[in-house]
């Protein structure tokens, strides 16, 4: 026990859960820890130019990292603009603490100077929340913070601190355990379920496994692996999943979905048997519902009960942690004979060869996916490892489909909750985890301007990460729609290519800026920019037009997939 | 659409009903009824629930419960497995020539006078909901000026209590 301030026992109660680094930006009611951070601790404060910035920051880095991460901010308005990044961490399953200061327990619930109910706003978006108005309670509540943001499914919680409680004084000492009597995650698998599943994966013709970001949240990116190679398993990936398998593995067949290639859509519309580890059947994966897979049966692995049966019935439902469950199918699968499937991987590999991702190269236009394959191109030939993060649109597709990702945790975006701007923030935080990696932000130009103030964040912390613009000047993914479902009006989405200059304005935050236009610079400009020693912000101004294919139309089935437009295509310029 | 009724103990915390009632109201399920109390243990209360929905949805209700913080266990309360019980007031018009007729009604029902004014009755009835539903027709006649209902609670009748504790298919 030892006697000190609500504030100081903030940061001990971080410093006891090993908290490394935390973003936020200080105000009025969260001033008396900041005071203590001011008086010492360990826990590296990185301090954002906006609490949004600041709750992403704290979602790149706990998603790079596979720790919790931590985002402090002030009452009223600090609390209502993390609300943006809670939602996020929430949709995706991201473990934050976001920590808020609260106007004095005496003035709460009398319209205070920044006062909002920040529990009461974000209810619907956290896994649980603590307003803390008795200081004695505060270690425990820390704990039990901690606790659930990590365990069961991952996710965002509240902690929102009166003022006063920062300033009484209490004995503190740290509690082992947390002390949550109905916080029960599932920490076991069903064996019997297991072997079911095990027995209806041998008997299967045609089994994919469908992959998502429940696999990496798990850590169980080996497990899967030795599943799909002991089961000679054809696996699908989704966005949020990217890297939990490698985009090299002859099994892997990428993305499906809205914007996934029609051999992945194919592969599990087609399917006998869907094997669903870590996902929730999303509606940019399944299209029309009803029209989705049918001749499948569904074995479905989460460790969020609530999931399984949601969207899709599974017939063999298996809740538990997914290591386990994974590790254990693996045993099972491998003590069984596989059902003879060379027709199936014959089938799927026709389709990739036949339908791959492929665009129109035109004379002298970038194409927007020339950035993406440079890149690609370009992080392969580093010595250290590359993180990737994405706005939401139509680069973010982009990089999907072109990026390659060899690891867990290289790929950060915004699935679920689709947040423009989460990009940038994102990698700064993923660069906090992971100082030894190149951290790229790809971008979309009106993504890059709802979060571009958090580039001085980057500079003046020494976060160095490099930020690339596809700059098509236009809200591509909304103009895209308005060009083929509301025929061609579109209303409010172009920005221009030139306002802002995105080098100029990367310059006035610190940061190195380039501009490119052309296929022929484009190489050397992102080199330079990957090696110029500080932030970087590649301005690629890209062709406007182009649009993002394939595409399954909203509430269409998934298998019926648009492929590009044919219309004056020329085959001898295919990539991809 | 079936009717549920599910007991839900849950922690006596600040804040613990609202994300019950915000969990239903942000996946879209109605409530019919909702009845708070204390139980028998020191800082649970004991939530009855009445809702209309499908099984799936029912199920979905259940797992998302589960996953609350505050809740301690969900008890599904089938008719036939349960006792249920609701109490009404009722104050009807009572002008002093109708009053024998409305008291021997009311003892018909077992439905105590709770007060008597100078033109009005008030009622005081426990029983099933149903039963409830049955007299508040009879008594409508003579003229409702208010009710209120207490929303039902419900017990599982000791013996088949431990028997289906959904565990959230944890199957």
């Amino acid at each position: 026990m030892t006697r000190m301030l609500g504030s100081d026992a903030i940061l001990r109660s971080l410093e006891a859960e090993g908290v490394e680094v935390m973003f936020g930006i200080p105000g009025g009611a969260i001033l008396p820890t900041y005071d203590a951070i001011a008086r010492g601790t360990t826990v590296r404060h990185v301090l954002a130019r906006h609490e949004q910035g600041a709750g992403h920051m704290a979602e790149g880095y706990a998603r790079a990292s596979g720790k919790v991460g931590v985002a402090m901010a002030t009452s009223g308005p600090g609390a209502t603009n993390l609300v943006t990044a809670i939602a996020d961490a929430w949709m995706d399953s991201t473990p934050i603490v976001c920590i808020t200061g609260q106007v004095k327990s005496s003035l709460i619930g009398t319209d205070a100077f920044q006062e909002t109910d920040a529990t009461g706003i974000t209810m619907p978006i956290v896994k649980h929340s603590w307003l803390v108005q008795d200081v004695r309670e505060l270690p425990q509540v820390m704990k039990n913070a901690f606790h659930v943001a990590r365990t069961g499914r991952p996710g965002p919680v509240l902690v929102d601190i009166a003022k006063d409680v920062q300033e009484a004084e209490l004995d503190f000492s740290y509690p082992d355990e947390p002390d949550m009597p109905g916080w029960k995650p599932p920490t076991k698998v069903h064996e019997r379920q297991i072997r079911e599943a095990a027995k209806a994966i041998a008997e299967a013709r045609q089994p994919i496994v469908y992959a998502g970001g429940g696999v990496l949240n798990a850590d169980a990116s080996p497990e899967l692996l030795a599943l799909v190679e002991a089961g000679g398993l054809p696996a699908v990936v989704t966005l949020m999943g990217k890297g939990c398998l490698p985009d090299s593995h002859p099994l892997n067949y990428g993305a499906p979905g809205m914007h996934g290639s029609k051999y992945a859509n194919w592969a599990l519309n087609k399917c006998d048997l869907i094997i669903a580890v870590g996902t929730r059947f999303d509606d940019r994966v399944t299209g029309k519902v009803s029209a989705f897979a049918p001749g499948a049966k569904v074995i479905h692995f989460d460790i969020d009960a609530a999931e399984v049966g949601k969207i899709r019935e599974a017939e063999i439902p298996v809740v538990g942690p997914l290591k386990l469950a994974l590790a254990s199918l693996t045993r099972e699968v491998r003590a069984l004979d596989q059902h003879e499937r060379t027709a199936w991987h014959a089938q799927l590999q026709e389709w990739k060869q036949l339908y791959p991702y492929k665009y129109r190269k035109a004379e002298g236009v970038l194409k927007p996916q020339t950035v993406v394959e440079a890149l690609r191109d370009l992080a392969a030939e580093r010595a250290e490892d590359v993180v990737w993060t994405t706005g939401v649109g139509q680069h973010q597709m982009w990089a999907m489909q072109y990026i390659q990702c060899e690891q867990p945790r290289t790929f950060i975006t915004s699935g679920g909750l689709g947040t423009m701007g989460y990009g940038l923030p994102a990698a700064v935080g993923a660069k906090a985890a992971r100082p030894d990696a190149t951290v790229v932000c790809i971008d979309g130009d009106g993504c890059f301007q709802m979060t571009c103030q958090e580039l001085a964040t980057s500079a003046l912390e020494g976060l160095p990460i490099v930020v690339v613009i596809v700059n098509n000047g236009w809200l591509g993914m909304v103009r895209q729609w308005q060009e083929l479902f509301y025929a061609e009006r579109f209303a409010q989405t172009h920005l221009t290519k030139q306002v802002p200059d995105y080098a100029q304005l990367a310059d006035a935050l610190g940061c190195a800026g380039f501009m490119v236009d052309n296929e022929d610079d484009l190489e050397s400009t992102l080199r330079q920019a990957f090696d110029c020693g500080r932030s970087a912000v590649v301005d690629a101004r890209v062709d406007p037009d182009e649009n993002c294919y394939p595409m399954v139309p909203a509430g269409a089935a998934s298998v019926d997939v648009l492929e590009m437009p044919d219309e004056d295509f020329e085959p001898e310029r295919i990539t991809g | 659409m079936t009717h549920h009724t599910v007991s839900v103990e849950l922690e006596d915390k600040p804040g613990a009903l609202a994300r019950v009632s915000q969990m239903f109201a942000r996946r879209g399920y109605n409530i019919m009824s909702l009845a708070v109390g204390p139980t028998e243990r020191r800082g649970v209360s004991r939530l009855t629930l009445r809702v209309d929905c499908s099984e799936h949805s029912f199920e979905q209700i259940e797992k998302q419960m589960h996953k609350l913080v505050n809740v301690l266990r969900i008890t599904e309360l089938p008719p036939e497995e349960s006792v249920e019980r609701e109490l009404a007031l009722i104050t009807v018009n009572a002008p002093p020539d109708k009053r024998p007729e409305l008291i021997q009604l009311g003892e018909v029902f077992g439905a105590r006078v709770a007060d008597i004014g100078r033109e009005t009755l008030t009622y005081e009835i426990v029983g099933r909901p149903e039963e409830l539903d049955a007299f508040e027709e009879l008594v409508r006649p003579h003229g409702v000026r208010e009710l209120a209902r207490t929303g039902r609670i419900g017990l599982r009748r000791p013996g088949q209590a431990q028997a289906r504790r959904r565990a959230a298919a944890i199957s």
